[in-house]
């Protein structure tokens, strides 16, 4: 192989899993050192910088980064990163001294349709520059599917007003409960460029049998969540079947559990295992006595004079074709009719762009998408911008937020007269950790403690209260004991191949046996002579240069500790314990932690 | 030194040993040594060794002197019995214990300064004796822990740091250990873990005198030009006669050589030695020609590692003395003393 080239500044983004996994590349470890210093204002603003949400990220994020974790790798259970970013949001001061100032408008003006975590990303980028941004959106307050879609008991509306006020505070306007209807007439208004952010709005349907007959007892998940976040609905009977196997069909049961639902039961098409809600969802879901029945398939909506009475599943079994594709197949069982008061159909969401015209310049794919650049995120219309799930179909939160940054630093290059898909590489700051012969600006001391649990509220109590939160999050001392669980993995293990004796040194003391001198070879040769095995070939070698031996030093990144031992125990200091920062590039400076990134 | 403890966490598919023991479990404490000490890569190697051939850490004793070699003990093997004696002792502590009990597998673990200065007499007697055991020297040719005067095993001629030359004649352990009629002798290097771990393993399965004489550079006293025992001088005069795979158990290693330049070697316990042979002429079976092969390299300043010497069919100081199978520490006192009558007995028949 050849040396590891550890100047491109993606080889040691990767080696910090969570932060590579992260769309908007957050820097974990260096928050939750942070937090474990108790500077949560400071942890706190590295998360606003990146992401924009912490807080209510920190409470609903789908957290890519939590099975990247390298913890995940090296024992159980993952750092939860996630939680812990809630801590910082929890516990920090008063920052509103470190937000952006609002500057002097530079004369250019933004419009945003919908008010969501993209939109919201992109005018908190633009804004501190000077544009003056105006989000439109069909409803009275800025959030989007944060405010509406995701029930109150998981996210206060105190959080979303808190961060939505940070951003709105930097000048934003934000005009409420006004819908764009129409694109054309929004183009004719002359704003130097628009952002498209209306997320994916529209609620699958359930065409089967007795929907139209029944209706008045079948609702739509996102539609039926958003009405009992604006308090429009506030009961359901008291047997409720949920169909669909996604986060929103979890809201759904646990908000229906608190709305009068005492037997509410989530069904599925597909296994218990494949379901796209994430684990952590389904487990609060069955923690609430809300069983989730699978491989069944709705076939029809049963009723008596309009009144709902059940609904009928015919169950399946899955069946995997030669090219491992899985068919779901009738498994002969007779059908079963499970009767119910009311069904949430929560299986999809879709977009919906009936407000934009034929004729407006922005061209759509044959599944009715418009065509958008992954890159820079412009439309066929090269003032029109894309993000969030109104690009690319439904994601998540985060990955809106990463869209959103990239979205802002096209519309800032488009206005500053640049080509927009010329994209500058990232800040990456590397500097030694060594603060004595064996002392590290780090806590190199690995904890062996199993992840800490959220406390939780009492069930009774939260399941009479629909806007009681029911995780209560970390207290100060847990978070310290979570925190210090993170293998700080951003600090690196940098070798110098001249310095290096080949004394075994680092070889003998390494605890996860990651470092291995051997003759060089082809990769796939190499990961066979490793001192362990090497089940990870996604996890990169570090290959040194040839050494006097004529050897090399391998060394798998897969499980290192990062406890630093190599560099102790290093005579030569041919190891040495090095902090990677990296910092994607956003559109201009707009946090002003810039240049003090915490040690 | 290291302050924090190495963590617990190990690599997830590390293999396990026949009694389920990753090599992480035959560790002891986090080393004290200077940072690189050759001593470590020792430790490090007997780690390996003792995990290979599946040893239960119950089972072994480890006993040294004075010295930064005879801190290793703490390093490795943090279950087995340990017992640090007194500077230069080890050999007759060792033998004390051996003979009290036979069962166990006794490590020495010894120093230049510890064997061939102040100890020089035990250890003679104790190789001489024939005693069942593993004594490795780790061998740095200077006193570390007084910084760095030169030791016994220097060189004469070889600098120290401050570039003082060495005008003694330096003691020879291996060839001493071959003129005192060990049963397995062998040198090596701390920096060859490949030829290390095998020569201990091999040793430790061998019944009788295992002499190691192991070169272990001394990082911060004895790894600069003018040394011989740096990294540097070791790797460049280094004249490995053999290297070895010891083959132990139910399946032993498939080993595929060209045929003529393996040595089988069959040990009292049924283990094998496979010797792979670099120098075609030299026989491991050849007492005086080890000594004549040592001599002559070492006046051309090569360093001869390898097996250098074994006889598979060795005796030890048990069967010298005609001792009982039961180890002497669990026989009863009714066994140990028969009585006034038996002792009249004996008197009567020396009359």
């Amino acid at each position: 192989m050849k040396p590891t080239d550890i100047a491109a500044p993606d080889y040691f983004h990767k080696v910090v899993d969570c932060q590579w996994a992260c769309p908007a590349h957050t820097p974990v470890p260096e928050y939750i050192r942070l937090i474990a210093q108790g500077r949560y204002s400071d942890a706190y603003m590295i998360n606003w910088k990146s992401n924009v949400f912490p807080g209510i990220l920190g409470r609903t994020c789908d957290r890519p980064c939590e099975p990247a974790c390298r913890r995940g790798r090296v024992e159980e259970t993952p750092v939860a990163i996630c939680r812990l970013k809630r801590v910082a949001a929890d516990f920090k001061d008063d920052i509103k001294q470190r937000l952006p100032r609002p500057s002097p408008k530079n004369g250019k003006r933004v419009a945003f349709v919908g008010g969501g975590p993209a939109s919201l990303t992109v005018a908190r980028d633009l804004a501190p520059l000077g544009y003056h941004c105006t989000v439109f959106d069909a409803d009275p307050e800025a959030g989007g599917m944060m405010r509406t879609q995701i029930p109150k008991f998981r996210l206060p509306n105190s959080v979303i007003d808190e961060e939505t006020g940070y951003i709105l505070g930097l000048g934003v306007e934000f005009k409420g409960g006004h819908r764009i209807e129409s694109m054309k007439s929004l183009l004719a208004e002359k704003y130097d460029a628009i952002f498209v952010g209306s997320g994916a709005p529209r609620g699958r349907e359930l065409d089967i049998p007795g929907r139209k007959d029944a209706a008045g007892n079948i609702h739509i998940g996102i539609e039926w969540l958003a009405s009992v976040s604006f308090g429009h609905i506030d009961k359901i009977g008291k047997r409720v079947i949920v169909l669909g196997g996604g986060n929103t069909a979890m809201d759904c049961c646990r908000t229906a559990r608190r709305l009068g639902g005492e037997k509410v039961t989530v069904i599925v098409r597909s296994g218990f295992e494949e379901m796209k809600a994430s684990p952590w969802e389904k487990e609060d879901a069955l923690h609430e006595d809300i069983p989730i029945l699978n491989y069944m398939v709705p076939v029809a909506f049963k009723h008596v004079a309009g009144k709902l009475i059940g609904v009928t599943f015919q169950h399946v079994k899955a069946e995997y074709d030669a090219k491992g594709r899985r068919n779901l197949v009738p498994s002969g069982d007779p059908e079963q009719t499970i009767p119910c008061d009311d069904v949430l159909v929560a299986v999809g969401q879709e977009n919906a762009f009936p407000w934009i015209e034929q004729d407006c310049g922005i061209e759509f794919d044959k599944w009715h998408m418009p065509k958008v650049d992954p890159k820079t995120f412009v439309s066929t219309n090269p003032k029109v911008f894309f993000g969030g799930d109104a690009a690319f179909g439904p994601k998540n939160i985060i990955w809106a937020v990463a869209h959103g940054h990239d979205a802002a630093l096209s519309i800032h290059k488009m206005l500053s007269g640049d080509d927009i898909t010329e994209r500058p590489l990232p800040d990456v700051h590397v500097s030694s950790q060594k603060m004595g012969i064996h002392e590290w600006s780090y806590d190199n001391d690995i904890s062996i403690d199993k992840r800490y649990k959220v406390p939780h509220r009492d069930k009774v109590i939260a399941l009479k209260d629909i806007r009681a939160e029911v995780e209560l999050g970390y207290d100060v001392k847990l978070a310290l004991g979570e925190a210090e669980r993170c293998l700080n993995c951003d600090v690196q293990t940098v070798f110098s191949t001249s310095l290096c004796i080949e004394c075994d040194a680092c070889a003998d003391i390494c605890p996860m046996d990651c470092i291995t001198f051997t003759g060089n070879g082809e990769e796939s040769d190499l990961r066979q002579r490793l001192k362990a095995p090497s089940p990870h070939p996604d996890q990169d070698l570090y290959v040194s240069s040839d050494l006097k031996t004529g050897r090399v030093m391998v060394k798998d990144e897969d499980v290192c500790l990062h406890c630093g031992l190599c560099a102790e125990r290093c005579p030569t200091g041919a190891w040495d314990m090095q902090k990677y920062f990296i910092e994607m590039t956003h559109a201009g400076s707009t946090c002003p932690t810039k240049s003090r990134s915490a040690a | 030194m290291t302050y924090i403890a190495k963590p617990k966490f190990h690599h997830p598919g590390l293999k396990k040993n026949d009694l389920g023991y990753t090599h992480r479990d035959y560790e002891g404490k986090i080393s004290t040594l200077c940072a690189g000490c050759g001593h470590d890569s020792i430790t490090a190697s007997i780690i390996e060794a003792c995990y290979e051939l599946s040893i239960e850490p119950h089972r072994v004793a480890k006993i040294s002197g004075i010295g930064c070699s005879s801190k290793t003990p703490d390093y490795f093997l943090g279950n087995s019995h340990g017992f640090n004696s007194v500077h230069g002792r080890m050999p007759s502590v060792l033998t004390g214990a051996n003979l009290a009990n036979r069962d166990l597998i006794y490590l020495g673990v010894s120093g230049d300064g510890d064997s061939a200065s102040i100890g020089f007499g035990q250890f003679a007697h104790s190789i001489r004796r024939g005693v069942n055991m593993t004594y490795i020297v780790e061998n740095n040719g200077v006193y570390g822990l007084t910084k760095g005067q030169f030791s016994a095993t220097a060189d004469r001629g070889s600098k120290s740091k401050k570039g003082v030359t060495n005008t003694d004649n330096a003691i020879d352990l291996v060839a001493i250990a071959l003129q005192l009629g060990a049963t397995f002798v062998a040198r090596s290097f701390s920096g060859d873990k490949t030829q290390l771990v095998p020569l201990i393993a091999a040793a430790i399965r061998h019944k009788g005198a295992s002499f190691i004489d192991v070169i272990s550079p001394c990082i911060a006293f004895n790894n600069h030009a003018g040394s011989t025992k740096s990294f540097d001088y070791v790797r460049e005069h280094n004249d490995a006669v053999n290297r070895l795979d010891v083959l132990v158990g139910r399946d032993p290693i498939a080993v595929d050589y060209a045929p003529g330049t393996v040595q089988m070697v069959e040990q009292h316990d049924g283990s094998k030695i496979a010797l792979r042979k670099i120098d075609a002429d030299y026989d491991p079976h050849d007492r005086l020609g080890a000594q004549t092969f040592l001599a002559r390299h070492a006046a051309k300043g090569q360093i001869v590692t390898g097996l250098l010497y074994v006889d598979p069919d060795a005796e030890d100081l048990h069967e010298h003395l005609n001792t009982v199978e039961t180890p002497l520490n669990t026989l009863e006192a009714d066994t140990l003393c028969p009585g006034s009558a038996v002792l009249d007995k004996i008197n009567a028949s020396l009359r």
